[in-house]
């Protein structure tokens, strides 16, 4: 069995994230917004992990668990807000969320 | 201080009336009583008046060279190189000076407890009255040009809080643009005007700071035959400027035409300000430097000559006002006109010898006029006046031997004073000057006996409703005192030629003594020559009362029969030679013009405000297209954000 070559990953990786980010800029709903936001962050693992193995180095795989476990705690107080925001606005449009100007 | 005696008592001279204003003026309003405020102002001035005398009176026993002293008082101003102290000058001058305008001021404001009887601002007036006598005490008290400018600067502003004193009433200006002003108006007149003549002073003061390094009067004068040749042209400027500011503050040509208006103050005011004191002061500081103004004969000859064209103008002008006070007014103009043309040939002690009589007999008559327009309820239009002799016998008398003294008749005060000066013009200076002057003597006798005939001779003008009733106690009193000054004041300079010992020359004869080397010397032989003088100018005196009784006692209807077949000199002297009028158009608009269209509305509005307010408009039109970068979409930040890290992405790959 060939080994699958490390640009695949970071490719496939570079395309996880570049969907991310448009997600973030172009949809409304803050929930696909913030699963953009996952998306980014799950691509960014996937190249961690790519590299590890690659290189033989854990120290990459660990830093993966870090970012799960604050992805883990950023999903919580993120959907909290949402639904504060829900709850104020009737709405999950974040164009209607433009209170941050005077 | 130096060798004890009366003469350290200087200090309190001029402290006195300041506390004197700082009493009426701080607690006046609250005293409330007329008695007491009157007493102070001029009790305060009396005391000093009479601590001048105790030091008068000590010179007099002291020898000559031991009679001049400075009198430091504190340190005032240090700064690098300058420094100047507060500190007196006594000395024949200054001591003469002080005596006449405490004794004048004092009697004044003695006159002035009857005059502004139940006037509101009766404690007002008497603290201004105080602030004026401290302030002109340090004008000729100083001992350095700085504090003299003090002086200076204060008797303008004391001035000006007089002259507008009634500040919502109205006067008549006079003339051709006869509409009224109000007295502010005339206030703020004297104070622009005077104003012109303090920058010749201040710039003349910091040209002899840039040439002697000090602005003390002992050290300039004595280093100033050194410093400067004679006819220099550095000296000429610096006499030049400074009698720029005396032909402010002693209305001299050009800057004469703030007196007039000022007599829209009150009468008292007029006597002590602008007749008796204040006005003289441009003629002592003129004398006090009479060593710059000998080593400068290019100025001597423009003082003479602008004195001798001022007297005759404003005495032209007297000769068809009739306002009692506007009379006054020219009179003083060009009675100040004679003691300039005295200093101009270099007779400094004759021009204030004349100082001194024309304190006495002004103040008399302004007094006088000041007791008529009260017993006329404010009336002060000659032409409505007439027959008053029996209704005021006081100050008819008085008024009257003020005005023979002012017409030059001997022996009385203004004849030797004025004779002086003619002789100084004859002798020292040129015939023209005698001659201008001679007939100058004419008409002051003229239209000082117009002015008698038509307000105490002859028949009552006055509606029947008025009845005039002669002046209290306190007013006439002064008027007597002033009137037997009148008389004798002449005495101290009866000239040698008519076997007098000329004291007030001998006495002030060692403050000029230094100038008085560079001045013409005095013809040789010319005793007869001076007689005949003496003599015409007896005779042109005499004809102009003469005159002046003719045409209005005797013949009433000749004087509109001369006014109207001289129309044009008549219409000329009714609107005072268009002066006002020729400085309105020239001076006055185009002044208000540029500051209007160009320093207000172009620089100040256009320019200053532009800069400022276009700042800020340009940062607010700035930020106003800024602030729409700050969406508060989270999204278009993110957005930047991305943009952001491709560019520094891209600068990293491509470099």
């Amino acid at each position: 069995m060939t080994e699958i070559p490390l640009h695949y990953y970071l490719l496939l990786s570079a395309i996880l994230f570049s969907i991310g980010v448009a997600g973030v800029l172009l949809r409304r709903n803050a929930i696909i917004v913030f699963m953009s936001i996952e998306l980014m962050l799950n691509s960014v693992n996937l190249t961690l992990v790519a590299f590890s193995a690659f290189m033989g180095n854990s120290t990459g795989q660990v830093l993966v668990f870090f970012v799960m476990a604050v992805a883990a705690a950023e999903a919580a107080v993120g959907l909290a807000i949402v639904i504060a925001l829900f709850r104020n606005k009737q709405t999950v449009n974040i164009d209607e969320m433009n209170i941050l100007k005077w | 201080m130096v060798n004890g005696g009366m003469v350290n008592l200087t200090g309190y001279i001029v402290l006195l009336p300041l506390i004197g204003f700082l009493v009426n003026g701080i607690f006046g309003k609250k005293i409330n009583s007329e008695k007491i405020s009157g007493v102070i102002g001029s009790g305060v001035v009396g005391i000093s008046f009479v601590l001048a005398g105790l030091i008068f009176y000590e010179m007099t026993g002291a020898p000559v060279e031991a009679r001049s002293h400075v009198i430091p008082l504190f340190h005032w101003i240090a700064a690098g190189s300058f420094s100047v102290d507060a500190a007196y000058q006594v000395d024949q001058l200054s001591i003469l000076m002080t005596l006449i305008i405490t004794g004048v001021g004092f009697l004044i404001h003695v006159y002035s407890i009857g005059y502004m009887h139940g006037d509101s601002g009766f404690w007002r007036f008497f603290a201004y009255l105080n602030l004026f006598i401290f302030m002109m005490l340090n004008l000729v008290l100083a001992s350095n040009f700085l504090l003299m400018f003090l002086g200076w600067e204060g008797v303008g502003l004391c001035s000006f809080l007089l002259i507008g004193f009634w500040h919502d009433r109205t006067f008549d200006t006079g003339g051709y643009a006869a509409g009224t002003a109000t007295t502010a108006d005339a206030a703020k007149k004297a104070f622009v005007v005077n104003r012109i003549g303090d920058f010749g002073f201040l710039v003349a003061m910091f040209m002899i700071f840039t040439f002697f390094g000090s602005l003390n009067f002992s050290e300039v004068f004595l280093r100033a035959p050194a410093m400067f040749q004679k006819g220099d042209t550095a000296v000429f400027w610096i006499t030049l400027l400074l009698f720029l500011g005396a032909t402010g503050k002693s209305a001299q040509i050009p800057l004469f035409v703030w007196l007039p208006d000022a007599m829209a103050g009150p009468t008292p005011v007029s006597a002590l300000i602008h007749a008796a004191t204040m006005v003289t002061a441009g003629v002592y500081m003129v004398a006090r430097c009479s060593i710059l103004y000998a080593l400068a004969p290019a100025t001597m000859t423009i003082v003479a000559v602008a004195g001798l064209a001022t007297a005759v103008l404003a005495a032209t002008i007297g000769l068809v006002q009739n306002d009692i006070k506007k009379v006054l007014a020219y009179s003083t103009v060009s009675q100040l006109g004679y003691m300039f043309l005295g200093l101009g040939v270099g007779g400094f002690a004759a021009g204030i010898f004349h100082v001194m009589t024309h304190a006495f007999f002004k103040a008399l008559l302004f007094l006088g006029a000041g007791s008529v327009i009260h017993a006329m309820h404010e009336e002060q239009n000659i032409q409505n006046m007439g027959g008053l002799k029996s209704k005021l016998p006081v100050t008819a008398k008085t008024f009257t031997i003020a005005a023979f003294a002012i017409a030059g008749i001997p022996p009385l005060s203004g004849f030797f004073s004025k004779d002086e000066i003619l002789w100084k013009a004859f002798s020292q200076g040129s015939v023209v000057y005698w001659v201008v002057g001679w007939i100058t003597a004419g008409l002051t006798a003229f239209y000082m006996f117009r002015l008698v005939n038509l307000t105490f001779e002859g028949e009552e003008r006055y509606p029947s409703s008025v009845h005039p009733h002669e002046s209290p106690k306190l007013m006439t009193i002064p008027l007597i005192v002033l009137a037997v000054l009148s008389v004798g004041g002449g005495f101290l300079g009866i000239p040698e030629s008519l076997g007098g010992g000329n004291a007030i020359e001998h006495w002030l004869q060692p403050v000029f003594e230094r100038a008085e080397v560079y001045s013409a010397p005095v013809l040789e032989g010319s005793r007869s020559t001076e007689y005949l003088l003496m003599a015409l100018s007896v005779a042109v005196a005499i004809a102009g009362i003469y005159y002046a009784r003719t045409i209005y006692l005797r013949r009433p209807e000749k004087a509109a029969a001369i006014a109207s077949s001289y129309r044009g000199i008549y219409k000329l002297l009714w609107n005072k030679y268009f002066v006002d009028e020729v400085y309105d158009a020239s001076v006055v608009r185009p002044t208000m013009r540029i500051s209007d269209k160009l320093l207000w509305k172009g620089v100040d509005a256009g320019l200053i405000d532009g800069i400022v307010n276009g700042s800020a408009r340009l940062v607010s039109w700035l930020s106003s297209h800024l602030r729409k970068i700050q969406t508060g979409v989270a999204q278009s930040y993110a957005l930047v954000f991305v943009i952001g890290i491709l560019v520094i992405l891209g600068i990293l790959v491509l470099r």
